[in-house]
């Protein structure tokens, strides 16, 4: 019986997995021969994917990107040489060959929803280490390994759980944050479609640390794949007396603020609320909450496993471990790339993501979502670093990575990022939600030509008080994207238009 | 296919997460499932079981994308439309595919076939640009392909 693999993962399947593995069905049907078909994860090469493996006496062999079209010659080649899509192991992979996989060391391996495949590749050794350990000494370890959160925001894990633990209450809550809603990334969604017992292991593991027994995790709505894979893993976990339950956001991209996010679950508005008091004193249902970033949660795992020092000893400055970095939009090599912090960005840019995929020179890249500062060429030698990149007034987000050809018009990306904000400003605090709309309108004047000068002289003062006067990153950091379109692409703010690129 | 509204089958769907903390989503999420949107009707009952007022629950149905006062066409292509799919040229294809149909963003066809809605990420990004089609996601989009699924459904509308 030769065993076959094919993602199940969205991105996967958005590019016509589901009828290779259908034609791999039929063929073997065809031919009599016996094949078992497992439906994976993804390993993030997405410019592959649809990416097949097949089980050999020498590991498992990769080919792809395959249509339904190249699965007879699968079988004819033999799951050989003699494919045309034939990419040898994938471990030999460039792109994977690169990579330290430790939050995404299964994905793409395992079958998600199997409990044997998650013990037999070091599954739940991270909970029953931390089960030895005790409470105190596992929130000890988090703390110790430098995991920051990796929603963006960059709080230090450890000491958030700490926090938690020192509350006294009669129930605390651990929320798990998947309202990935930042253009770019897909992280999230790949643990979620490839991995979930991590996440659930890690949330187990936040429970027992803090003295949680009830676990949120909450998921926009855009991700149905991945609510379907978390719906049927939280039947089967193993972690016992730790009950998960999956919510379901309904298309508010703010709710990815935690304290909106914590508003949404309580089945309101999800407007933000002021802080403190902090969600680690006073969160859900007015409890004590620890609300980490999947990825924060999904990493857990393996640092109890293997030791916080084993984590920490990667990456540089403050920012320790490893960061899934997804590279993404017109990019040659788009995929997701697991590595210790310290990459520049002109590495991960050319190097391995190989470019731009229309073959024009990369022009400006957007690292860190809807919220991010677009990056010109001038700094490709910035590391991937949370100090190295507010250094360089720009943020590294949820590590997602967007890159844009020489085609792209700074003044219409600057515009969108006060559109977007205005779209999706909950808003309770003035500068969003009015400001938002006067900056697109003020943009649409210079876009124009009209009063350039004194039009982005506005701009820069109304980025200032979105800045200083926001109470959340939405408003707050809408300035990123235009300030550092207007900072490094000037000449895109005052040049004459035949048409008005705005709709 | 969605049902007309039903009192006794809405009720039915609210009760069932009466001991849940925070129902509130999970419940317009299992009616707009059932009746295809949350009408006024739905709100009053939402309100009235929750204990809350009509306009609590109107606050909350009106403050996210995805709750509609409004049944959606039959097919729903959702486009995205943030940053990585722009950079792959998404907005142009976007604007085809509406201008096909005669429709601006969120709009439907007067047959009740189409309903097409801006999306700002689906998280396929590495494949962009990318939409999704009743819930399935579709990814490297590029003229051809989106001239397939815009005859596709033409030719179920009968154009």
């Amino acid at each position: 019986m030769t065993r076959i693999f094919i993602p199940r993962d969205a991105a996967a399947r958005a590019v016509g997995a589901d009828r290779v593995a259908a034609a791999v069905e039929a063929e073997a049907k065809r031919l009599g021969q016996p094949v078992e078909i497992v439906r994976t994860g993804s390993r993030g090469l997405f410019w592959l994917e649809p990416m097949v493996e097949v089980e050999t006496p020498v590991g498992r062999i990769a080919f792809g990107p395959m249509t339904s079209k190249d699965v007879p010659a699968l079988f004819t080649s033999s799951f050989g040489t003699g494919h045309p899509l034939h990419l040898g192991r994938p471990e030999e992979i460039p792109f994977l060959k690169r990579q330290t996989r430790i939050t995404f060391a299964r994905c793409g391996i395992v079958d998600p929803l199997s409990l044997d495949d998650y013990r037999a590749h070091g599954g739940c050794r991270g909970y029953e280490r931390a089960k030895v350990l005790g409470s105190a000494k596992t929130v000890e370890e988090v703390t110790k390994s430098g995991l920051r959160g990796r929603g963006g925001a960059g709080f230090p894990t450890g000491i958030k759980w700490k926090t938690v633990a020192d509350t006294a209450a009669d129930r605390k809550y651990i929320v798990c944050n998947a309202d990935e809603g930042d253009s770019g990334t897909y992280a999230d969604r790949m643990i979620m479609e490839g991995d979930p017992f991590a996440l659930i292991e890690g949330m187990a593991i936040a429970g027992f640390a803090v003295g949680a027994t009830k676990g949120y995790v909450y998921i926009r709505s855009e991700y149905p794949d991945a609510i379907r894979a978390m719906e049927r893993a939280v039947l089967l976990h193993p972690f016992e007396g730790f009950d998960v339950e999956i919510r379901v956001g309904a298309g508010a991209y703010v709710c990815g603020e935690e304290t909106s996010l914590l508003e949404s679950l309580e089945g309101k508005r999800g407007q933000v609320r002021a802080k403190p008091p902090l969600p680690a004193h006073k969160g859900l249902f007015g409890r004590p909450t620890v609300i980490n970033n999947l990825i924060s949660l999904a990493t857990v795992p393996a640092i109890l496993a293997d030791g916080a020092q084993h984590y920490a000893d990667l990456g540089m400055g403050r920012s320790r471990g490893t960061m899934p970095i997804q590279i993404a939009g017109n990019v040659k090599h788009g995929g997701l790339f697991e590595a210790a912090f310290g990459l520049t960005l002109g590495e991960i840019v050319e190097d391995i993501g190989g470019g731009t995929a229309t073959g024009r020179p990369v022009r400006a890249v957007q690292v860190g979502g809807p919220l991010g500062a677009y990056f010109p060429r001038a700094l490709f030698d910035t590391p991937f670093d949370y100090e190295a990149f507010t250094a360089k007034d720009g943020l590294i987000g949820h590590g997602g990575v967007v890159v844009f050809d020489d085609t792209v018009d700074m003044a219409h990306q600057a515009r969108f990022a006060l559109e977007f904000c205005a779209i999706e400003s909950c808003g309770k605090c003035t500068p969003c939600r009015i400001g938002s709309t006067r900056g697109v309108e003020t943009m649409d004047k210079v876009i124009r030509g009209e009063r350039t000068e004194a039009n982005l002289a506005l701009i820069e003062d109304l980025c200032q008080t979105l800045k200083f006067g926001s109470l959340c990153a939405l408003g707050g950091f809408t300035p990123y994207p235009v300030m550092s379109a207007l900072k490094h692409f000037p000449e895109d703010f005052n040049r004459p238009r035949l048409s008005v690129a705005a709709e | 296919m969605s049902a007309v509204w039903n009192e006794v089958e809405a009720t039915r769907i609210i009760r069932r997460h009466s001991g849940r903390e925070g129902a509130m989503l999970p419940i317009l999420h299992d009616l707009q499932a059932a009746f295809g949107c949350v009408s006024p009707a739905a709100v009053r009952l939402v309100a009235h079981e929750l204990n809350l007022t009509r306009a609590e629950v109107h606050g909350v149905v009106s403050f996210y994308h995805d709750f509609r006062e409004q049944p959606a066409g039959r097919h729903v292509l959702k486009l995205c439309r943030a940053e990585a799919c722009q950079s792959m040229n998404g907005e142009a294809l976007a604007r085809e595919i509406l201008k096909r149909f005669d429709l601006e963003w969120g709009e439907t066809t007067p047959d009740g076939h189409l309903t097409v809605e801006a999306t700002y990420c689906l998280g396929l990004c590495a494949c962009a640009p990318s939409a999704m089609l009743d819930g399935q996601p579709i990814a490297r989009l590029d003229e051809a392909s989106a001239d397939e699924i815009a005859r596709e459904i033409a030719r179920e509308i009968g154009r």
